[in-house]
């Protein structure tokens, strides 16, 4: 049976991982692929880096550390961050990405999904989509959910789905950072009205967050970033007591 | 030992090498079909769409050479999809390595498939020391209904098979370079326990 997906979230700067992390047999805290590694070797089903650096080098800053990640890392993950173009996409996956994460650049220019799709196939690309209620109506947000605009959170879910995306990373700003949970009604409405799979993130607070983001969101993997680095959750934990409670989870 | 690792513009093919890297082999990136004759062993890769992907095999030639090859062959993902007859993809003709076809799921269930979901009556060397229902790496939309030649099986909405293999030439469904150590473990496992 397929499993739901747990996958820790990374962000990067300047090639490092930033916001204080808790480990304490990491050498060197900043090093992603330090990280990264001992996440892979704690069951995480996957990952995700999410590059914020605004450097004139960072194109190719993230793809020497994209490079060294696939060295090292033996289960698939996943680079997001001011992507907005084939040429970024095919320069990251040439370096060893299994899939690339594109936000912003989508709803600018809608047709860079199904360039994406078309040239590399709709399994490497996840298209993250940042949403908040205004009045009441889920509303796309732009530039890490700063930005508003007049899109549908539905409409444009389904819209990706249809340009050829394989999968959505929906981040509820509502939630995010709450640590009091998932959305999971929304989540559930999206679930329900579009046939590729969710990453529910923005909110994971505990470990009945998440059986609740599987059960009641039906979200078919679950991302999370401050709860695994501060080890507030320790994955091996967290998978026992979902498998415990009869999700379907990778041990 | 000569490990070559087919190279015709269809996907990642770096992780692949990588993930051999970590076993300690090198391989090589080639589309050159001397090169990919003369290899000990030939992992055939693939991500994206069939018609396409056989396009471009046609265009190197390599659609000819692959299924000449004498030597083992490890055919992953969209690879083990074109040694089949006829992917449904694309309206795409194989390279008929294998003696099935490749159609499209139809369930309620999310489609693609993605995710890690486990592999059950494992037969051949290729699967030597991984235990029955051991997690693998998968992404899919196109499968191989049950058959004669499957060596492991898997099961969304339905059994299917997720392995195949017929005298040298072998096909997973899942990314072994992605599924952590048991994924390593069959690269090893085609290396050193897969022969002529």
């Amino acid at each position: 049976m397929l499993t739901k997906r747990i996958i820790p979230c990374l962000d990067i700067k300047n090639g490092r991982t930033v916001k204080g992390i808790n480990f304490l047999e990491l050498r060197d805290a900043g090093d992603p692929v330090e990280l990264a590694k001992i996440y892979a070797e704690n069951y995480a089903d996957e990952l995700v880096f999410l590059d914020i650096s605004a450097t004139e080098e960072r194109r190719k800053t993230l793809a020497k550390l994209v490079e060294n990640i696939a060295k090292h890392i033996n289960i698939p993950f996943t680079v997001g961050g001011g992507i907005s173009s084939v040429e970024d996409v095919a320069l990251l996956l040439k370096s060893g990405a299994d899939k690339v994460s594109i936000n912003s650049a989508a709803v600018k220019r809608p047709e860079l999904i199904s360039e994406v799709a078309k040239r590399f196939g709709s399994q490497c690309v996840v298209v993250a989509i940042d949403a908040k209620q205004i009045n009441g109506q889920w509303k796309v947000h732009l530039v890490g959910g700063k930005q508003p605009t007049e899109i549908d959170l539905f409409k444009w879910a389904k819209e990706v789905q249809e340009l050829g995306a394989g999968e959505i990373l929906f981040t509820s700003m509502d939630h995010d950072g709450t640590k009091a949970g998932f959305a999971n009604d929304t989540l559930s409405k999206l679930s329900d009205a579009l046939h590729i799979p969710i990453i529910a993130s923005g909110g994971a607070g505990n470990i009945q967050h998440f059986e609740d983001t599987f059960k009641i969101g039906k979200a078919d993997a679950a991302l999370a970033a401050s709860v695994f680095h501060f080890k507030e959750i320790e994955i091996p934990d967290l998978k026992s007591e979902l498998k415990s409670k009869g999700i379907s989870i990778r041990i | 030992m000569k490990i070559a690792i087919i190279d015709y513009g269809a996907g990642n093919v770096k992780s692949i090498e990588f993930a051999l890297q970590r076993l300690g082999y090198e391989s090589v990136l080639t589309s050159d079909s001397e090169q990919i004759k003369t290899a000990d062993r030939v992992i055939f890769p693939g991500v994206g769409e069939a018609s396409s992907a056989m396009k471009m095999l046609e265009s190197t030639g390599l659609d000819k050479v692959i299924p000449e090859l004498k030597t083992p062959v490890l055919g992953i993902c969209l690879g083990m999809q074109l040694m089949c007859k006829y992917c449904v993809e694309g309206d795409t003709q194989g390279l008929s390595i294998f003696d099935a076809e490749v159609i499209k799921f139809d369930t309620q269930l999310k489609v693609p498939q993605v995710g890690w979901n486990t592999i059950f009556d494992l037969k051949s060397n290729l699967f030597k020391g991984i235990e029955n229902h051991s997690y693998m790496y998968l992404v899919h939309s196109y499968y191989v209904p049950e058959h004669q030649h499957s060596i492991a099986t898997s099961e969304y909405d339905l059994n299917y098979c997720v392995a195949l293999n017929r005298d040298n030439f072998y096909g997973v469904q899942f990314h072994p370079e992605k599924s952590g150590k048991v994924g390593e473990r069959v690269l090893k496992n085609f290396l050193v326990n897969c022969r002529q």
